[in-house]
């Protein structure tokens, strides 16, 4: 456990951008718990008298169109938009990997059916195959996190494959045989464990990309819906706004968005080298 | 006694993709180790040399044929079975390279403690440490590099972490696949002269692949020659080396690189390349069209393996321990070197 913090503290170190990146996740761990505490005025009350002000010293951020605190209504929303990211992706890292390890292991049929199920999903324009699925199972936070999970799937899954499918004949998996592994465990304690460096920086990107497609959803009117405090719908109400000058409705929480976009694509790197022994000096 | 490895018309022919074909990797080869003997496996690239490894470590399934090891027939146990089945821990395996032998994740405590773990008794599983230190001794490796990933270590202490783990469930045959041919020639040494060690002290019978022919008649007791999936010629090592019967085993020794130059034998060049694995027509000998001696019997008729004059010493050539070989390329022959027994 110390060697691992050891080496963490290495990696950080001979890595600026990555302990950059660290820290922004971090602070927005740290936001999501704590966000609405934060937050200096009710995110959602609003106050008509108030509507469309600049940001000033009692509203940092400015006001929207029905006077509510877009300050506090970015800090609120980091919560959701991580949530429905962190749960797509670990949904879909979790079946998708857990689908092409299977696939690039055992080949033969399962490797058939896995390659079209997955070549299936990636035939649709994703985004409009994520719109289809919350549009037809209802607009709900679980069905949002559902079509994530779905859209992503393939990436993972042909990573997976790819990954266990070079290792599958080496020296190392035949002498795991030789020492009493059945396949299963060779599958999982001895190949895939090896997967884990790529398949990090691939989760990592990839959680931009699911908070992206997230607030896209809501941008369309197909994700969370209002008044919940949720950057992509904050974007798309303050879209409106931006040709008659108020454009700090939608900037700021276009910021926060970009930043957890930022931070997370940064973050890939850095994760590979902590759980890559091979980095280990 | 019987053998302790008794392997009788062993096959292995995988499927040519997208038809019908096969390839005939391992084509009816026997042969049998004795308890405590070395016996050496030679030929060249694609010869089936990995093939008939990994069907004697039981990673590969036999299309046909037995492999009876100490009285049982373990061809027959499916794949899955036999990783709990008594004989996995008596057939280990040391591999050629190393760096590729090793899990990446897995110092080499957890390497050599893995067989331990899964195979091992209740009382080494209870000692793990101490098992796992003793072995670390027994190969040479400084226990303090135990906390060590497999990236951390030398090529020579890469493979004495594979000879500690092959050897912790003390088996009785271990099968060594080029256990040298990825290393320094320094470390070779080293690493040899530990497993010859290894053998004398733990009493292992051991199966020896190699390239290296100096190698392998200095550390076996018996070779087998193989050449497309058959054994050509097989006997005791000092007998096979100084009298080769077999053009290919001729052609190998030809090629082994002499200390003194003026004892050096001619070279035997082999033209042409070898005949295709897929299908080979089973009346061809196998060598026919890269052999010097090759003639019109030899498409007509496989030669088996026959005995010639020493006990144990066996080749699959029509011509092989003839006295006056055929006319057509027996000078070839001749200027070898070898006497005209």
């Amino acid at each position: 456990m110390s060697a691992l913090l050891r080496h963490g503290r290495y990696v950080l170190g001979e890595n600026p951008v990555t302990a950059v990146a660290f820290g922004l996740f971090v602070v927005l761990i740290l936001l999501a718990l704590v966000g609405p505490s934060l937050a200096p005025h009710d995110p959602l009350a609003s106050d008509t008298a108030r509507k469309l002000e600049p940001p000033s010293a009692r509203y940092w951020f400015g006001t929207d169109q029905v006077g509510r605190d877009i300050l506090s209504r970015v800090l609120v929303a980091t919560r959701l938009d991580l949530a429905i990211s962190l749960s797509a992706v670990t949904l879909s890292f979790v079946v998708g990997s857990g689908l092409g390890a299977s696939a690039g292991f055992f080949g033969g049929w399962t490797d058939r059916i896995v390659t079209r199920v997955t070549d299936t999903i990636m035939a649709f324009p994703l985004f409009v195959l994520a719109m289809a699925i919350v549009a037809a199972l209802g607009n709900t936070l679980a069905n949002i996190v559902y079509a994530t999970a779905i859209i992503n799937l393939p990436f993972y899954a042909r990573m997976a494959r790819a990954e266990v499918n070079v290792r599958r004949e080496a020296g190392f998996v035949e002498a795991a045989r030789l020492s009493g592994n059945g396949s299963a465990r060779i599958l999982t304690v001895h190949v895939f464990p090896n997967c884990l460096p790529p398949m990090m920086v691939q989760a990592s990107l990839n959680l931009g990309w699911a908070i992206l497609n997230a607030a896209g959803l809501s941008f369309i009117g197909l994700g969370v819906r209002p008044p919940t405090p949720e950057w992509g719908i904050m974007v798309a109400e303050g879209a409106a706004f931006i040709v008659s000058g108020e454009w700090w409705i939608a900037l700021f929480p276009g910021l926060a968005l970009m930043l957890a976009v930022f931070c997370f694509n940064l973050l890939g790197d850095g994760l590979r080298d902590l759980i890559d022994p091979r980095r280990r000096t | 006694m019987s053998a302790l490895l008794d392997v009788r018309a062993l096959t292995k022919r995988f499927p040519v993709r997208g038809s019908e074909r096969r390839v005939h990797a391992v084509d009816d080869v026997s042969f049998t180790i004795e308890r405590g003997e070395s016996v050496g496996l030679v030929g060249e690239s694609g010869c089936g040399k990995s093939t008939l490894v990994r069907l004697v470590t039981r990673l590969l399934d036999p299309s046909d044929g037995r492999i009876v090891f100490a009285g049982r027939d373990v061809g027959v146990i499916p794949p899955a079975q036999f990783t709990h089945a008594p004989e996995r821990r008596l057939i280990q395996m040391v591999f050629q390279d190393p760096a590729d032998s090793l899990n990446p994740r897995f110092t080499a405590f957890d390497t050599i403690a893995e067989p331990l773990r899964r195979l091992g008794t209740p009382a080494q599983r209870a000692a793990l440490a101490d098992h796992v230190a003793e072995l670390a001794d027994l190969v040479g490796l400084p226990r303090e590099l135990l906390g060590r990933f497999p990236h951390q270590l030398s090529g020579g202490q890469q493979q004495r972490v594979g000879i500690a783990r092959a050897i912790a469930l003390r088996p009785r045959l271990l099968v060594l696949d080029e256990p040298t041919s990825a290393l320094d020639v320094s470390v070779q040494a080293t690493i040899l002269h530990l497993l010859a060690e290894l053998r004398d002290r733990l009493g292992m019978s051991y199966l020896f692949v190699s390239h290296d022919l100096n190698l392998v008649r200095l550390l076996t007791d018996r070779v087998l020659v193989m050449y497309l999936g058959k054994i050509v010629e097989s006997g005791r090592s000092e007998e096979v080396f100084d009298r080769p019967a077999h053009p290919y085993t001729r052609a190998l020794m030809s090629a082994v690189p002499a200390p003194d130059p003026a004892a050096r034998r001619a070279r035997i060049a082999l033209v042409g390349e070898p005949r295709s694995p897929i299908d080979p027509p089973p009346t061809v000998c196998r060598f026919h069209g890269r052999c010097p001696d090759g003639v019109e019997r030899c498409t007509r008729e496989m030669p088996v393996l026959r005995p010639g004059p020493a006990a144990d010493h066996l080749a699959a050539c029509h011509f092989g321990f003839a006295v006056g070989a055929p006319a057509q390329g027996s000078g070839a022959r001749r200027s070898g070197g070898e006497p005209a027994a």
